[in-house]
C-alpha cells in the first residue's frame, strides 16, 4: 500500500497536505511571533513536499520542481531570517517610533 | 532586448553598489534616476511598436527565465520609474541631516533599489514562479522599509505578507500539479483540461494577492504601515508595492485563465472593489492624522483597479473609441502612482515644517509653503478624478465602460467615490488656506524639496492632458480578455 | 494649415502666461502688474483680430486627441467669440481694478495666479468644441475659483468656500454623469454636430437632459442650487466681479445654451417637452432672486441675489424656442456682465474707501463719490430696464421672444421682475443722491486723500460700455448685433 502511494507520489502529497494543515492551525491560532514563524516554515515545508510530489512520475523526475523548490527554500529562509530579526528588534525596543514625521 | 533585462538587473546592481559604497551610497541616485528613467522611456517607445521580450541567458522556457513587456508593463514601468526616481531624489535630500538618519540611510538605499528591481521584475515576468520570487523580494524590501516608521505595523504587514505568500505558493503548486507548467500562456492553453484544480489554485493565488494588495476586506494592515512610515517610504509603499501584486492578479486572470472565470468570480472582484472605494473613502473622511487620511485614500483608490474585472471589454462593443476598462485601469494605476507619491511627499514636508501630523497642524500652511500646498492640491485633484488630470481620464473611461455595458451601479460607485475623495481631500486643503496668520515653520533641510512633489503632480496632470500616447501604449498588446471581457474568451 | 488655427490656442495661453508669471514673480509687484496688464491687452488685440475674422465668416478650430477618438477641441465660432470677448474686455477692467484694490494686501501673487487661471478656464469654456473639452475647462474653473473665494482665510470665507465646493462639485458630478451617459450611447459629442440621440428612449434622453442642466444649474445658480452665490460674498470685490460677471455664473449659463442648441438642438428639446419646464424654472428663479434681493440690507448680498435673478434671463431666453428670445438671452450674457461688474466695482469702492457695506449707510454718498455712484446708478437703471441702458434691450427682446413662442406669460414675469428690480435698486439710488449726508460718512478731504483712479475708472468704463451697448445696439458689432449674427448664422440656416 505504502509503496503504491510512494510510487505515484501520493505519499508526498498527503504528507505535504498534513503539514500544511498543521502549520495553518499554528499560524492562525498562535499569537506569539516565533511560533507563527515556525508555523510558517511548517507550511512552507508542506508546500515544497507537495511540489516535489508533483514532479515524481513513474521512475523519472521532472527537473523543474526541483529547481524551483531549491529557490523556494532560499526565499523562505530569507523571509524567516528577516522576520526573526524584526521580531527580535520589536521585542527589544518595542514599537520604537523614533521618526518624528510619523504623524499618527 | 537586453535592455529589458537591464531594467531588472540594474537596480539589483545599484543595490549591491549602495551596500559597498557606504557613505557615498546615497549619491548613486544621481546616476540611477536618469539611467532608469531613460531606460523606461526607451522601453515605452520600443513596446509602442512591438512587445519586447526574450529568455534570459538563452535557456529554453521551462528552466530559463522568460521576460516580456507588453504595453501595460511598459507604461507602468515608466510611471514607476518616474515615481521612484523623484522619490529617491527626495529621500536624498531628507536623509543624512542628523547622525541617526545617516545610519538609517545605509539601510534605506539597498532596500530602495531592491524594491525597484522587484517591481520591474513583476512587471515583465511571465511565469508564476518568477512572479513569486519577485513578489517575495518586494515584500521583504517593503516590510523592512515600513519598519522605518512603526515596527509593530511592519510586523503585522509581514504576517499578512507571509500568509499571502504561502497561499500564493500553494496555488502555484496546485496549478503546476494540474497542468505541468508555470508559464502563463502555456497555462492558458492547458487549463481547460483541469478546470477544477486550476480554479482552486487560482482562488488561493487570488486570496494571497488580495491580501498583499490590501483589497477590502484584507486592507487592515495598510493604513498603519503606510501612515507611520517616513514620507519617501510611504510614497514608495502606496505608489508601487500594492500595484505590483495587483498586476500579478491581472496576469493570472486575464492572461493565464481567461475563459475559466465565472460571473461569480468577476462580480466578486467588482463588488470587493466597489466596497473598498466606499469603505476606504468613508474611513478617510474620519481621519484626523494627515498621513492616515492619505493611507486610507489608498485603500479606496485600490478599489478602482479591481473594477477592471467586471468592466473589461465593457465599452468595446458599443463605443469603439473606448477600448474597455483596460486603458482606464492602466491610467488609474499610473495616475495613482504619481499622485499618491506626490501627496505623501508633500504631506511629509508639511508635517516636518509644522511639527504636527494632525489636521490642525496644517492651519495656514498655504501661506508659509505655497509650492508644497500647490503640489498637494494638484495631486488631490488627480485623486478626486477631476480634469485635467490622469485620474480624470481613468474615471471617465471607467464610467463610459460601465454605462456602455449596462453595469450602471459601478458608475454610481465611481461618482460617489469621486465626491467622497473631494470631501476628504478638501478637508486638509481648507485647513491649509484657513486663518489669516502666516505660521512659523521649521525650515526644510533643502529649499528644493517641494519641487519633488510638484514634479510628480505635474506628471499626473500631464498624463491627463497628453493622454493619447500613454493610452495607446497601455492598450497595445493587451490580452484578448482585456479587450473582449473575461467571460467572452472561449476556454 | 495656416497660423489662424492657432488663435484659439493663443486665446487660452494669453491668460495662462500671466497666471504662471504671477506665481513666480511673488516678490515683484511692479513686474507682476505689468505682465498682467500687458497680456490682458494682448488678448484684447487677439480678440479684435478674431472678431474681424469671424464676422467675415471664418471659424477657427484646433484639436488634439485625449484618447483615440476623444478630442480636446477648441473651436472659435460666433457664439464662443461672444463669451470670449466679454471675458477679455472685463478681464482688462478687473485686472486694473484688482491691482488697485489689493494694493498692500498679502498673497497677491496667489490671487493673480488663480485669477488668471479662471480667465484661462473661461476662455476654454467659451471655445470648447466638444462636451469633454467643456467639462475639463468647467472643472478647472471650479477648482481655480476656490482659492479666490477663500482668499482672505477668515472663518466666513472658509465657510463660503465649503458651500461653494459642495454645490459646484455635486453639480459637476451630475454633469459628468450626464455627459458619460450620453457619450456611452452616442459617442463623443461635438458641438458642431450635436449628439446622436437615436439610441436613447425619450425617458433616458430627458433624464440625461435633467442631469446636464442640473449640473450646469449649480454654477448658474438656478434655484434651488443658488445658495453658494450669496455666501461667496465673503470674497474680495474683484472676486465677486469674477464670479458674477466674467466667469462662473456665465460659464453655467453658457453651458445651458450649448446643451440646448448644440447638443440636443432646440427642436429636440421642444419635442421632449423640456423647454417650457426649464423656462418656468428660470422664471421662478428670476422672481425668487428678486424677492430675496429685496429683503437684504447688505449691498453685496442684494447684488448677489440680483445676479441669481438676472442670470436666469439667459436661461429663460435659451429655453424659449423663438429666435428673438435667444437673441435676448445671448445679449443679456454680455449686458448683465457689463452692468453687474459695474455694480460690484462700485460696491467694492464704497466698502474700501468709505467703509459702507449696508444700504442704510449710503445716505448722501452720491455727492461725495460722484463718479463711482454715477456709474453705479447707470448700471442699476440698466438692471431695472430703463432705456437706453443695455438692460432694456435684453428685456425687450426677451419679451418679444415670449410672444413669438406663444409663452406670453413670460412678459408678465419680465414686468414683475422689472418692478422688483426697481423696488430694490431705486431706494439705493434715492439714498445715495437725494438723502442728506450722514455724519458717519468720511469727509471730502479724507476721501480726496484716498482717491485711487485705478479703482474708480474701471467702473466708469464698464458703465459707459453698458450705456453704449444700449445706445448703439443697432450697430453690427454691438452685443445685440453680434447676438443677431449668431442666431442668423447658426439657428436659422
Amino acid at each position: 500500500m505504502m509503496e503504491l502511494l510512494a510510487e505515484r507520489g501520493s505519499l508526498f502529497a498527503l504528507t505535504g497536505a498534513a503539514l500544511i494543515a498543521l502549520g495553518f492551525y499554528g499560524f492562525i491560532m498562535r499569537r506569539a511571533l516565533i511560533r507563527r514563524l515556525i508555523a510558517f516554515n511548517v507550511i512552507g515545508s508542506g508546500i515544497f513536499l507537495l511540489f516535489g510530489g508533483t514532479g515524481y512520475f513513474g521512475g523519472g523526475v521532472d527537473p523543474v520542481p526541483r529547481a524551483l523548490i531549491i529557490t523556494g527554500i532560499v526565499v523562505a529562509l530569507a523571509l524567516t531570517a528577516f522576520a526573526a530579526a524584526l521580531a527580535v528588534r520589536l521585542a527589544r525596543s518595542g514599537d520604537d517610533d523614533e521618526n518624528p514625521e510619523a504623524g499618527r | 532586448m537586453n535592455l529589458l533585462f537591464a531594467l531588472v538587473a540594474l537596480p539589483l546592481l545599484f543595490m549591491l553598489a549602495s551596500l559597498v559604497a557606504g557613505r557615498h551610497g546615497p549619491r548613486l541616485i544621481w546616476l540611477a534616476a536618469p539611467l532608469m528613467t531613460g531606460l523606461a522611456v526607451w522601453l515605452a517607445m520600443a513596446v509602442h511598436t512591438a512587445p519586447e521580450g526574450g529568455a534570459l541567458g538563452g535557456w529554453p522556457v521551462p528552466l530559463g527565465i522568460m521576460l516580456e513587456a507588453d504595453g501595460l508593463a511598459a507604461a507602468l514601468m515608466l510611471a514607476s520609474a518616474i515615481t521612484a526616481a523623484i522619490t529617491g531624489l527626495f529621500a536624498l535630500g531628507s536623509y543624512g541631516t542628523t547622525r541617526a538618519e545617516t545610519t538609517r540611510s545605509y539601510t534605506f538605499w539597498p532596500l530602495f533599489y531592491g524594491l525597484w528591481a522587484a517591481v520591474n521584475a513583476v512587471l515583465v515576468s511571465r511565469d508564476l514562479f518568477n512572479l513569486y520570487v519577485a513578489i517575495e523580494l518586494l515584500s521583504i524590501c517593503a516590510v523592512a522599509l515600513a519598519a522605518f516608521g512603526s515596527r509593530k505595523a511592519a510586523m503585522d504587514y509581514l504576517m499578512i505578507a507571509l500568509a499571502g505568500s504561502l497561499a500564493y505558493l500553494l496555488g502555484v503548486v496546485l496549478i503546476f500539479a494540474a497542468v505541468g507548467t508555470l508559464d502563463l500562456s502555456l497555462i492558458a492553453e492547458r487549463a481547460p483540461e483541469a478546470r477544477t484544480s486550476v480554479l482552486i489554485g487560482a482562488a488561493l493565488i487570488s486570496a494571497g494577492l488580495i491580501a498583499k494588495t490590501a483589497l477590502f476586506p484584507l486592507h487592515g494592515w495598510l493604513p498603519p504601515a503606510h501612515g507611520a512610515a517616513p514620507p519617501a517610504v510611504s510614497a514608495l509603499l502606496s505608489a508601487l508595492v500594492v500595484k505590483a501584486s495587483f498586476v500579478i492578479l491581472l496576469r493570472v486572470w486575464f492572461e493565464a485563465l481567461p475563459g475559466l472565470t465565472q460571473p461569480a468570480i468577476i462580480t466578486g472582484f467588482g463588488v470587493l472593489g466597489a466596497a473598498a472605494i466606499l469603505y476606504g473613502s468613508a474611513l478617510a473622511l474620519r481621519q484626523e492624522g494627515l498621513k492616515a487620511l492619505i493611507a486610507y485614500s489608498t485603500v479606496a483608490q485600490l478599489g478602482y483597479l479591481f473594477l477592471v474585472f467586471p468592466l473589461a471589454g465593457g465599452g468595446e462593443a458599443i463605443t469603439p473609441w473606448a477600448a474597455g476598462a483596460w486603458g482606464a485601469m492602466g491610467f488609474h494605476a499610473s495616475a495613482h502612482m504619481l499622485a499618491k507619491a506626490g501627496l505623501f511627499l508633500a504631506a511629509g514636508l508639511m508635517i516636518h515644517a509644522s511639527g504636527n501630523g494632525r489636521m490642525d497642524g496644517l492651519t495656514g500652511l498655504a501661506r508659509a509653503m505655497p509650492v508644497t500646498t500647490f503640489a498637494f492640491a494638484l495631486c488631490a485633484v488627480s485623486l478626486m478624478g477631476l480634469p485635467p488630470s490622469g485620474g480624470f481620464m481613468a474615471k471617465y473611461l471607467m464610467l463610459i465602460s460601465s454605462l456602455a455595458s449596462g453595469q450602471w451601479p459601478y458608475a454610481l460607485v465611481i461618482i460617489a467615490g469621486g465626491l467622497m475623495a473631494a470631501a476628504y481631500l478638501f478637508r486638509p486643503l481648507a485647513r491649509m488656506f484657513a486663518g489669516t496668520e502666516t505660521p512659523a515653520i521649521t525650515p526644510l533641510p533643502h529649499n528644493w524639496l517641494p519641487l519633488a512633489p510638484l514634479a510628480l503632480a505635474i506628471a499626473a496632470m500631464a498624463l491627463g492632458l497628453l493622454s493619447a500616447a500613454p493610452y495607446e501604449l497601455m492598450v497595445s498588446g493587451l490580452p484578448e480578455a482585456g479587450e473582449a471581457g473575461l467571460e467572452e474568451v472561449e476556454p | 494649415m495656416n497660423t489662424a488655427i492657432l488663435i484659439p490656442v493663443l486665446l487660452v495661453l494669453t491668460p495662462l502666461i500671466p497666471a504662471v508669471a504671477s506665481a513666480l514673480l511673488s516678490g515683484h509687484a511692479g513686474w507682476r502688474n505689468g505682465v498682467n496688464i500687458g497680456f490682458a491687452a494682448l488678448k484684447l488685440a487677439l480678440v479684435t483680430y478674431a472678431l474681424a475674422g469671424v464676422a467675415a465668416g471664418a471659424e477657427y478650430e484646433w484639436r488634439i486627441a485625449f484618447v483615440p477618438g476623444l478630442d480636446l477641441v477648441l473651436r472659435l465660432d460666433a457664439l464662443a467669440l461672444l463669451f470670449v470677448t466679454l471675458s477679455a474686455v472685463l478681464w482688462v477692467a478687473t485686472t486694473l481694478y484688482a491691482i488697485a484694490y489689493l494694493k498692500g494686501t498679502p498673497h497677491q501673487a496667489r490671487f493673480f495666479a488663480f485669477f488668471n487661471l479662471c480667465v484661462v478656464a473661461a476662455s476654454g469654456i467659451a471655445m470648447s468644441g466638444s462636451l469633454i473639452t467643456f467639462f475639463v475647462f468647467y472643472e478647472i474653473l471650479t477648482l481655480a475659483t476656490w482659492p479666490l473665494v477663500v482668499h482672505t482665510g477668515s472663518a466666513k470665507a472658509m465657510a463660503a468656500g465649503r458651500t461653494y465646493l459642495a454645490y459646484t462639485l455635486a453639480g459637476s458630478a451630475a454633469l459628468l454623469a450626464g455627459i458619460v451617459w450620453l457619450e456611452s450611447g452616442s459617442g463623443p459629442v461635438e458641438f458642431a454636430d450635436g449628439a446622436d440621440l437615436s439610441g436613447f428612449s425619450t425617458l433616458s434622453a430627458s433624464v440625461i437632459f435633467v442631469l446636464l442642466i442640473g449640473g450646469l444649474g449649480a454654477k448658474t445658480a438656478l434655484i434651488p442650487l443658488h445658495p453658494w452665490l450669496p455666501a461667496a460674498m465673503a470674497a474680495p470685490a474683484p472676486v465677486s466681479a469674477l464670479l458674477h460677471a466674467v466667469a462662473v455664473v456665465k460659464a453655467g449659463a453658457f453651458g445651458v445654451v450649448r446643451v440646448i442648441y448644440d447638443v440636443y438642438g432646440i427642436e429636440t428639446v421642444a419635442a421632449l417637452g423640456l423647454g417650457i419646464p426649464l423656462a418656468a424654472l428660470a422664471s421662478a428663479t428670476i422672481i425668487y432672486g428678486s424677492l430675496q434681493a429685496l429683503r437684504q440690507s447688505d449691498i453685496k448680498k442684494r447684488l448677489a441675489y440680483s445676479t441669481v435673478s438676472q442670470v436666469s434671463y439667459i436661461v429663460l431666453g435659451a429655453s424659449l424656442a423663438g429666435p428673438f428670445a435667444v437673441i435676448g438671452g445671448l445679449v443679456h450674457l454680455v449686458h448683465q456682465g457689463l452692468m453687474k461688474i459695474t455694480l460690484f466695482f462700485g460696491a467694492g469702492v464704497l466698502a474700501e474707501r468709505a467703509g459702507i457695506t449696508g444700504i442704510a449707510q449710503m445716505d448722501g454718498i452720491g455727492r461725495r463719490m460722484p463718479i463711482t455712484m454715477a456709474a453705479f446708478s447707470v448700471a442699476a437703471l440698466g438692471m431695472i430696464g430703463v432705456p437706453p441702458v443695455a438692460g432694456f434691450v435684453s428685456k425687450w427682446y426677451l419679451a418679444l421672444g415670449g410672444y413669438q413662442s406663444g409663452a406670453s406669460w413670460v412678459v408678465g414675469v419680465l414686468i414683475a421682475s422689472s418692478l422688483l428690480n426697481a423696488a430694490y435698486f431705486l431706494p439705493m439710488l434715492y439714498r445715495a443722491w437725494l438723502k442728506p449726508s450722514a455724519d458717519t460718512l468720511p469727509s471730502r478731504e479724507a476721501l480726496a486723500s484716498t482717491r485711487t483712479w485705478l479703482l474708480i475708472l474701471p467702473g466708469a468704463f464698464t458703465a459707459m460700455a453698458a450705456l453704449g451697448a444700449g445706445l448703439f445696439a443697432g450697430f453690427e458689432l454691438s452685443p445685440l448685433g453680434w447676438a443677431t449674427l449668431i442666431v442668423e448664422r447658426i439657428y436659422l440656416p
